[in-house]
């Protein structure tokens, strides 16, 4: 059982090694949105302090909205798919393997780069200290959401886009509330209370995202 | 073994075929016939327990195969159009991590590959094989993981006549130790007195 969802995450990180080229450019993406900030608002550093972790935030969650298409899509279409319905592994097992190496190429990648973002928006050291620890925290969850979403609109032909828009709602609270814990962290204040809250949010949908994601992948092959 | 009575398919509110039955011991295979559009892939799964058939029942050995997913998924090989080959992956990684999703991870992928003469491109990119040999790693599978119930769609597409041989031959090994297999196909490749089921085009109401 654990032993075919630990052959799908490694071969999806696999696959993720050989194309390192488009984790790379989600990468890029964030640094060239951010860049664009301080030459749309101006670059006085008393502004940016004050929207820069926001930004940071806003720009993980779409970086993990647009990495959703290529979550389910690919499988459908070559028909691997078909074969993690036929595994004997349970489906939910198999889609938690897959939405960890998703996270691993994307989420932990912006985690990892959010303090870089945040330099660029002249963040000062506590806030830089705090965004990679709160998005730990926080991006797993945008993805299993994000997941249902892509998992939902697989093979509808409506593709990210529309996968995006019936997310994003579900994802505003992780956005709340990481945004609230960092800028406490930052600050030097008690953050507990919203990252437990953060890591509730996380439990629920390492909980039931699976298990949604799974009903939709088997409806979609109907 | 393998029972299947009544079944109907409806695809997009259309009934594609109806009143299907038949009944497998081991060693048997069952030719599928029919113009494109008549429901081959569909029955292959719905034998695979991929979908929910509009009316009747797929029974294996007296047990309701959508009551049992799991145990079922471990019975068979369902190898279609849609090979879900990586290619980006090798072509013994792919045959590797597939037959590690089946719950095999101890499988004769060696041996498979070489049945398919397909051993001298092992550590080759999938980008990098012709459709033939596509065809004939996606095929390697039947051999590295060992299940009762083979369900083919097309199988000889793309294959040479050598490996149109090989095909015919493992599908005739694999019957003599008692597996089933369920074949659809125009008739490219040849079976050792198999059951026919000839799925007609219907009438238009």
């Amino acid at each position: 059982m654990l032993r075919a969802a630990l052959a799908l995450l490694r071969r999806d990180l696999l696959l993720a090694r050989r194309r390192a080229g488009e984790s790379l450019l989600v990468v890029a993406f964030l640094a060239l949105a951010t860049t664009l900030f301080p030459l749309g608002v101006g670059a006085s550093p008393d502004l940016l302090g004050r929207i820069g972790a926001g930004v940071v935030w806003v720009l993980a969650l779409l970086a993990v909205l647009l990495g959703l298409e290529r979550l389910f899509q690919p499988d459908l279409e070559d028909g691997s798919l078909e074969q993690l319905l036929l595994s004997p592994a349970p489906l939910e097992l198999l889609v938690l393997a897959r939405c960890l190496a998703h996270w691993l190429a994307t989420g932990l990648l912006v985690t990892l780069a959010s303090p870089l973002l945040g330099l660029l928006l002249a963040l000062p050291g506590e806030a830089l200290l705090a965004l990679p620890l709160v998005l730990l925290l926080g991006t797993p969850t945008l993805t299993l959401v994000g997941a249902i979403g892509a998992a939902l609109l697989v093979g509808s032909g409506r593709g990210a886009m529309l996968a995006a828009l019936l997310v994003l709602p579900l994802e505003i609270p992780v956005l709340i509330f990481g945004l609230a814990a960092t800028e406490a962290l930052a600050a030097g204040l008690d953050a507990t209370g919203t990252l437990l809250l953060l890591g509730a949010l996380l439990l629920a949908a390492l909980a039931f995202a699976p298990l949604a994601i799974a009903a939709a992948l088997r409806l979609a092959l109907e | 073994m393998l029972e299947a009575e009544g079944l109907a398919c409806r695809r997009g509110g259309r009934l594609v075929f109806e009143a299907v039955s038949f009944a497998l011991e081991p060693g048997d295979a069952l030719l599928l016939l029919g113009p494109n559009g008549s429901g081959k892939t569909s029955l292959l799964r719905l034998l695979a327990g991929l979908a929910r058939p509009a009316a009747g029942i797929v029974r294996w050995q007296g047990r309701d195969i959508r009551a049992e997913r799991a145990e079922h998924a471990l019975r068979l090989h369902l190898v279609g159009f849609a090979d879900g080959l990586k290619s980006l992956l090798a072509v013994v990684e792919n045959l590797a991590l597939q037959a590690a999703l089946l719950g095999e991870p101890e499988a004769r992928v060696e041996a498979a590959l070489e049945a398919f003469d397909l051993a001298d491109r092992a550590g080759d990119p999938v980008r990098a094989l012709s459709s033939g040999q596509r065809r004939r790693l996606a095929l390697a599978r039947l051999l590295a993981v060992p299940r009762p119930l083979w369900l083919l769609d097309e199988p000889g597409v793309a294959l040479d006549r050598a490996n149109r041989i090989r095909l015919e031959a493992a599908i005739e090994r694999h019957r003599a130790a008692g597996g089933l297999a369920v074949v659809a196909s125009h008739g490219d490749v040849a079976l050792r007195d198999p059951f026919v089921l000839e799925l007609g085009e219907r009438a238009p109401c």
